[in-house]
Parts: structure tokens; C-alpha cells; sequence
């Protein structure tokens, strides 16, 4: 058994030297960054302790971003939720024609985010949009609403895209989820006098929770990373009112070649999410007891 | 059929249409607008009048769109590649050897698939600047491939470990070593789980957006995200231009949805359902 062992190792070996030093060195780089003073414009690299994670606490942008974070995270998550298990529930019984709705619906899941960002920034658009003119013929509207420049409509904008994207994500998983749904108890409820909401709450929810407990970890930790989607429709704009903590970070780096204090907003990040990741393992661990 | 049933299945019927609309509706308006003259699209019309494909031309000609997507190409295959061949192997060792830390690794790996990628952006530039690779396939690829391996690793390993134990035993009684029962008797059993797996890791490398825009300075080197987001626009943003080019990037990804669908949606529920 040791040579089996030893093959072991050597099989994993590339992997772990990838995920080593592409994902873990960078994060204890990222670390120590964090407590540098880093302008590489100007040759300035200097230790300076917890300085950057005192300016972190006072300084009011990160901590609007990280408002707008966890807004834009908390309604996309619970919109792709309600709106995944709706077509799930939909695409579980037969009819014909299935096939091709489900790959209706996962295709905008398979689209670049990047691309998805750019076709609905074109339905988005003030004057030639689709939404304005739908809106305006239609008289629900007066005049046409500036979608991307309105803070309130901005953010909501970028949240409809992710929704667009990830409920699909959601709808996948539930799907296969509920097919492990033994018909019988169906029957078996009806038979009992269950209508469907009862079905719905006393049958198929219970059977879904440990799912939707991961599907929410997955999505809730990728909205939180939101990139893609702003910095094509806003940038953060307008007026930083969707500037999300990717964003802002990403700002501080590549705009502004503040690497020290851009390392610091990175470690704040990382420290997020693995607080969010804690308190779902925690949900699921609790989960499996239970059952 | 009672009027209830009746109004129940019009029901029904409706509510697939409002989701294949909110879902495909987009998309298929994108579509429309790159058919649509510059001059019309100042009134929303439902079907252009003239349809034209100046759009689809102005993309390929005096643009260095077509590179572009070239570039995507190598880098999500060579990903797709790399990641398969790190990814199998590692799994393969998970899934049938013995030794200690395999917990470690899933775990790990699992973390790393967690943390927001910005999170690990600067290092990662000032290497990449150091080593020279600003620019080149393989600072994409690299991170591309490391970024990717945990959805391999995690549903290769499902996979393999789904192939009955008693195949590899009997390939070993007869006379193969565990890497000869492996790429004999594991992976042509395994190949709709590499497929849905090659799937997966080609639609994120495709779609990679932050590390190709960091890592990226002319324009001759992006990837499609890249290109598609910093579209050049002179004096006013060419819409039609656009939409042609997110039809043209589209047209790939409708495909493969297309052909695999079922691939996808089973590599999606191995790697998540585990939990």
C-alpha cells in the first residue's frame, strides 16, 4: 500500500503546486501587501503596519461599498431563489417541448457575463432602448426613465442581469433535486387530502432544504464577488451608488496603483466571504444532524 | 376537459412563454438590432426594414475581431486541456488511492473555487508583470487552468468514484499497474463525465472576464470578454457593432447548449449536490 501511496502523491502533485502558488501564495502575498505602503509609480514601498486597516475603518466609499454589496447580494440571491425554484417547479412535470425550454433557460447561465451585460445595456438604453419605447408607446411611463443613470434604477439594473444570468444556476440544481422526489409521495399526500400548497410545503420543500442550502452558498458568495456586470453597465456609477466591493477594489489598483491600501480592501473581502462560508456550513452541518 | 382543467393548462402554457421570453427575449432582440441598419434603429421597430449585415462586416474588417476570438480559442482549449489532465489525474488518485490528506486537497480546493479572484488580482499582476507574461496566453491560461481545477477535481472525482471499484480491481488481477487500469478501464467509462467537466471548464474560461482584463494591455491579446467590454467606439457607441459581435461570441455557446445539454446539466449537479 505505500507505493499506492506514493502515487498518490505524485498524481496530485501538479494540483497542488497550481492551487499553491496561483491561489494560496497570492492570498498570504495579498496579506503582507496589506500592510505595506505600495505606489510602484512612484517606487514607494514602505512598511506601515495597521495604518491601511485603520484608514479601511474610517474611510466612507469602502464601507458604501460593501453596503452595496451586500444589497445587490441579498436581493439578487433571493430573487434567483424564488425565481429557480418557480421554473423548476414549472419544468418538472412533462409536456412537449421540454428540452427546448430548458435550454432556453440555461443559455443566458452559459452566456459571458460580459456579453449578457452589453445586451441588456442595449434594452437599457435611454433613447433607443427596448424598455423606454415599450414604456413610453405603452403609456405607462411619460418620458423615458435613464435605466444606468438613475442611482435607484442602476443598481436594480445590474441586480435583473445577475438574476437573469444565475436563476438558471438555480433552476438546474432544483430540478435535478426534485426529481429524487418519489412520485408515490405525491400521490400519497393527494390521497391524504393535501392540496398544493400543502404539497408544496409539507412534501417538496423539505426535500429541497439541504439543495437550496448549497445552491444559496454558491450563489450568495458569487454575487458577493459581482464584477463583470457593473463594470460594463456603470463602473460603479453613478455617483459610486453601485460601486460593489470588486469594483472598488479593483479601482484602487489598476486606477488609482494604490497596491498596499488595494491588498487591504482585498483582505477585507476575503475575510467577508469566509464569514459568509461559516455561517452556511454552519446551516448545513446543522442540516445534517437534523436528518 | 372541464373549464377549470381548461384554464389551468392556459395557464400553464402562458407561464412558459413569459419564462422563454424573459430568458431568450434578449438575446433574440440583440439579434435583431445586429440586423438593423444604423439609420433605423432610431425608431424601435419590432423587424428592421432593410436588414443588413454591415454590422457582421465592420466586426471582421479593420478590427482585430477575428484575433480576438482566436485568442479566446487557444486559451479556453489549452485551459480546458491543462485542466482536464491535472484535474483527472489528481481525481483519479481520490477517488481509488490510499493515503492521507485527501481531505485536505478537496477542501482546499473547494476554498479556493470561494474567494473572490480580486481578492488575489495584485499579487498575482506584480508575478505575472515580473515574469514577463503580461500579454501572453499563459498568464490566462495558468490562472485559467488553477481557477477551473476545482470544479474538476471536484466532479472527476464524483464521477470516478461512480465506475465500480471491482473494474479496477479486475484490470489490476489482470496484470495492469493503477495507471494502466486508469486510462483503460476508468477513463473511456468516465468520458461523459470529461465531457461534461471539458464543458464546463471551456464555458468559464470563455467567459473569464477579470483576470483577462488584468492581465491584458494591447489590443491584439485579448480575449472575447475583454474585447466585448471595451469595444472601441470613436465618436458615439456603435450599437449595431456590438450586438453583431455578442451574436457572433453567442452563436458558440447557443451550440454547445444545444448539443450538451444534457453534459452540462449533469457536470452542474455532480459538482454542487455533494455539498
Amino acid at each position: 500500500m505505500r507505493s499506492s501511496a506514493r502515487l498518490g502523491y505524485a498524481l496530485i502533485s501538479p494540483a497542488v503546486l497550481l492551487l499553491t502558488a496561483v491561489a494560496l501564495i497570492p492570498i498570504a502575498a495579498a496579506l503582507y501587501l496589506s500592510f505595506q505602503k505600495r505606489l510602484p509609480i512612484f517606487q514607494i514601498v514602505r512598511f506601515v503596519g495597521l495604518e491601511n486597516y485603520r484608514f479601511l475603518a474610517i474611510d466612507p466609499r469602502f464601507w458604501n461599498s460593501l453596503g452595496n454589496t451586500l444589497y445587490f447580494t441579498l436581493l439578487a440571491v433571493t430573487l434567483e431563489l424564488a425565481l429557480g425554484l418557480g421554473v423548476a417547479l414549472l419544468l418538472d412535470r412533462a409536456f412537449p417541448g421540454r428540452g427546448w425550454i430548458r435550454a432556453i433557460v440555461l443559455l443566458p447561465w452559459a452566456i459571458p457575463t460580459v456579453v449578457s451585460s452589453r445586451i441588456w445595456e442595449w434594452l437599457y438604453n435611454v433613447e433607443f432602448g427596448l424598455f423606454n419605447s415599450l414604456l413610453t408607446e405603452g403609456g405607462v411611463t411619460h418620458g423615458p426613465i435613464n435605466w444606468l443613470g438613475d442611482p435607484f434604477w442602476a443598481m436594480h439594473a445590474a441586480i435583473l442581469i445577475d438574476v437573469w444570468k444565475s436563476a438558471p444556476f438555480v433552476t438546474i440544481l432544483l430540478t435535478a433535486a426534485l426529481q429524487t422526489i418519489p412520485r408515490e409521495l405525491y400521490l400519497a399526500a393527494r390521497v391524504d387530502g393535501a392540496g398544493r400548497w400543502g404539497i408544496f410545503y409539507h412534501i417538496v420543500l423539505p426535500a429541497l432544504r439541504p439543495v437550496i442550502l448549497v445552491v444559496l452558498l454558491f450563489r450568495t458568495l458569487d454575487a458577493f464577488r459581482v464584477f463583470d456586470a457593473i463594470y460594463v453597465l456603470t463602473g460603479g456609477g453613478p455617483g459610486n451608488t453601485t460601486e460593489t466591493l470588486s469594483i472598488y477594489t479593483y479601482k484602487v489598483l489598476f486606477q488609482t496603483l494604490q497596491f498596499g491600501y488595494g491588498a487591504t480592501l482585498a483582505v477585507a473581502m476575503f475575510f467577508c466571504v469566509v464569514a459568509i462560508s461559516l455561517i452556511y456550513f454552519g446551516l448545513l452541518g446543522r442540516e445534517r444532524r437534523g436528518a | 376537459m372541464t373549464t377549470g382543467r381548461l384554464l389551468r393548462q392556459i395557464g400553464f402554457s402562458l407561464l412558459l412563454l413569459a419564462t422563454a421570453l424573459f430568458f431568450f427575449g434578449p438575446v433574440l432582440w440583440e439579434g435583431i438590432t445586429s440586423i438593423t441598419p444604423d439609420a433605423e434603429m432610431v425608431a424601435v421597430r419590432l423587424f428592421p426594414r432593410n436588414p443588413t449585415l454591415e454590422h457582421y462586416q465592420s466586426i471582421f474588417v479593420g478590427q482585430p475581431f477575428f484575433r480576438i476570438i482566436l485568442n479566446s480559442l487557444v486559451v479556453a482549449s489549452m485551459t480546458t486541456l491543462f485542466s482536464l489532465a491535472i484535474g483527472g489525474l489528481a481525481a483519479f488518485a481520490l477517488a481509488r488511492l490510499h493515503f492521507k490528506g485527501k481531505r485536505i486537497l478537496l477542501g482546499g480546493a473547494l476554498a479556493v473555487s470561494m474567494f473572490p479572484p480580486v481578492a488575489i488580482i495584485s499579487p498575482l499582476y506584480l508575478i505575472v508583470r515580473a515574469l514577463g507574461l503580461r500579454d501572453t496566453g499563459w498568464a490566462l491560461i495558468v490562472t485559467h487552468t488553477t481557477f477551473s481545477l476545482p470544479l474538476s477535481l471536484w466532479i472527476l472525482t464524483r464521477f470516478f468514484e461512480e465506475i465500480p471499484v471491482e473494474l479496477y480491481w479486475a484490470a489490476q488481477i489482470d496484470g495492469c499497474t493503477p495507471l494502466q487500469a486508469f486510462t483503460r478501464i476508468i477513463l473511456p467509462l468516465a468520458a461523459p463525465g470529461l465531457a461534461a467537466v471539458a464543458i464546463l471548464v471551456f464555458l468559464f474560461s470563455w467567459g473569464e472576464f477579470l483576470f483577462a482584463l488584468t492581465f491584458t494591455t494591447t489590443e491584439a491579446s485579448r480575449t472575447i470578454p475583454v474585447g466585448i467590454a471595451l469595444f472601441p467606439g470613436l465618436h458615439e457607441i456603435p450599437y449595431g457593432d456590438i450586438a453583431a459581435a455578442s451574436i457572433v461570441v453567442t452563436l458558440p455557446v447557443i451550440l454547445l447548449v444545444l448539443l450538451f445539454q444534457r453534459r452540462i446539466i449533469a457536470g452542474l449537479t455532480a459538482g454542487a449536490v455533494k455539498g
